[in-house]
């Protein structure tokens, strides 16, 4: 489904603030694969979601997603097949206008001068319906009333309308309070697992990363260090998980936030 | 006389509202400050002056819509495909429009359409005998709004106009989306352009003149409107919103001509939109910061007698 070449990034070549930050990094994803993805702060993950999405193009290196070669296709583009939520709920959708707009936007059946039709707003609000929010009775209110996990749910909804090829959620359930990010992350698991779509998830969660989907990555100074699937995965514990970070990485896992996290289960 | 002073604010209003209603497209919904708005008033009143007087009425509104087409264009490729930014970029085309209007005017700074036939002479011609026989300015401004203000409504409310709304409302948004925003910008600053090219050439053909500086002070007087439009009518659906700022526009007219009955020279009318829009933007901010400025002054007053020093 998609495959990373030899894809290389650094951030302002030749001058002090140099940051290798994506460095020959090479992955393979299957159709229907669910990766999460853990590593200490600046480890990369952020990095290597923005060269996936498009904001900037690779140094070096191909990205090939579902048989196409989109390496230089520009980040417009690639969001007809990559749905993309962020850690700031605020960043995925527009509080000026109302929740039907917005999904409307995130549809985008027809022409650009088609307009909001009856069966639309039925399927908007049979789709809002299933997060159990009470959205859908509020479709004509503008997204900047909502609450923060609300409109991330609303987020969640918009990138999956049109089910993409590819889902990344970038630590998508950080910002909420726990019983929300409980309740954004239960949606997650249905969304995805309804249109069978490939999801990259980033998390600082060690327990969400090793029970949620079917392989984990670790990630470390802008490459992958730790790469765990199939049976090798299960029954793994998180103390096992930092000493195979040890191992891979050649150090300890420096970041209070990940240890904390991943201990406080 | 009252009534000819409405009349006349309802028909400047209604008129000048068509470049607030450009406004409240770019500055509004695609949160672009377009500073052109002055040159491109201009262009397509000139625009619309040299091509009626040639003898084509209709065609010259067209024109002028299509030439505030080209001025918008422009702009929005400034800023979006040549890292210029966005107020310089409208300050720059407004400068450049300076040469180009008057290019447009024959080198000449100054045209007069008294003789011209224009869509007011022709709708004069239409109205006589009917109880509407002298209204022929009320009149075509009041089509020509009613026309802009059902487009938009429409427009904003299909996918593309939903779309140059998401570019106003949350760029980053529009960044991770499928929507390219150098192309809504485009579009939107465009159509916003073709408007106020069209309030250029109707009040040049109300006025049966055209000045090179017909337009100066545009942008503020707009702004100023549009302001009071948003504070009447701020909330609710585009529509709403859309006739709030033609009240706005009339509003902005009916209190400058008040005020000019009240012997304020002409020539205020700009300081006054200036100080209109300074209130309507500073007065929210400043009313937020009230509580701690009010705190601050007490707190220094209460040290003070205390004996503490502040």
């Amino acid at each position: 489904m998609l495959t990373l070449s030899h894809i290389s990034k650094t951030f302002n070549p030749g001058t002090v603030n140099e940051k290798k930050a994506l460095t020959d990094l090479s992955l393979h994803l299957e159709p229907g694969d669910f990766v999460t993805i853990i590593g200490s702060n600046g480890a990369g993950k952020s990095t290597l979601f923005n060269a996936v999405s498009g904001s900037f193009f690779t140094d070096s290196g191909s990205i090939v997603l579902d048989g196409r070669d989109i390496t230089f296709q520009p980040e417009y583009q690639r969001a007809r097949i990559i749905g993309r939520l962020f850690q700031d709920p605020m960043r995925g959708s527009a509080p000026g206008m109302t929740i039907e707009e917005n999904l409307a936007l995130a549809a985008g059946s027809g022409g650009w001068f088609s307009r909001m039709t009856r069966s639309d707003r039925q399927r908007f609000r049979d789709r809002l319906a299933l997060l159990n929010m009470g959205l859908e009775d509020r479709m004509k209110q503008p997204v900047g009333l909502l609450s923060g996990g609300q409109r991330q749910a609303l987020t969640l909804l918009m990138a999956t309308m049109v089910p993409p090829k590819l889902l990344l959620l970038d630590e998508h359930t950080a910002a909420l309070d726990p019983a929300t990010a409980e309740k954004v992350l239960e949606i997650t698991k249905q969304v995805v697992a309804e249109h069978h779509i490939t999801t990259m998830m980033v998390t600082h969660n060690m327990q969400d990363a090793l029970e949620l989907g079917n392989r984990t990555l670790m990630m470390d100074s802008g490459n992958i260090v730790l790469d765990i699937g199939g049976e090798e995965r299960k029954g793994l514990t998180v103390e096992d998980l930092l000493e195979r970070f040890r191992a891979g990485a050649g150090k300890k896992l420096d970041s209070d936030r990940i240890l904390l996290s991943g201990l406080e289960e | 006389m009252t009534v000819a002073l409405v009349q006349t604010a309802l028909e400047l209003g209604l008129i000048c509202s068509l470049t607030v209603l450009a406004l409240f497209l770019s500055y509004s919904m695609l949160n672009v400050c377009d500073l052109s708005t002055d040159g491109c008033f201009t262009l397509g009143a000139a625009v619309g002056a040299i091509v009626a007087i040639s003898g084509h009425p209709y065609l010259a509104i067209l024109a002028a819509m299509a030439a505030g087409v080209c001025s918008g264009f422009i702009t929005a490729l400034l800023q979006t495909k040549m890292g210029v930014d966005s107020l310089l970029a409208g300050i720059i085309v407004n400068t450049g429009l300076y040469s180009i209007n008057i290019a447009v005017m024959g080198g000449s700074s100054l045209l007069n359409m008294n003789k011209t036939v224009t869509v007011f002479t022709l709708m004069e011609d239409l109205l006589e005998g009917t109880p509407l026989a002298g209204q022929s300015k009320l009149v075509v401004a009041v089509l020509a709004v009613i026309l802009v203000v059902v487009f938009l409504t429409l427009f904003l409310n299909t996918r593309l106009g939903l779309a140059i709304r998401a570019t106003g409302n949350n760029p980053d948004m529009v960044r991770s989306s499928s929507i390219n925003p150098v192309f809504t910008t485009i579009v939107g600053l465009c159509v916003a352009n073709a408007f106020t090219g069209l309030s250029g050439c109707l009040l040049a053909q109300s006025q049966k003149s055209v000045d090179v500086n017909i337009g100066t002070g545009m942008v503020t007087i707009a702004l100023a409107s549009l302001l009071i439009g948003q504070t009447l009518l701020g909330r609710g659906g585009i529509f709403t919103r859309a006739l709030g700022v033609v009240l706005g526009a009339f509003v902005f007219r009916l209190v400058y001509t008040i005020a000019l009955r009240l012997d304020m020279p002409a020539f205020m009318l700009k300081l006054v939109s200036s100080v209109i829009v300074v209130l309507a933007i500073s007065g929210p901010y400043l009313k937020s910061r009230w509580p701690m400025i009010y705190r601050r002054l007490t707190h220094g007053r209460a040290a003070a007698a205390k004996g503490g020093k502040v």
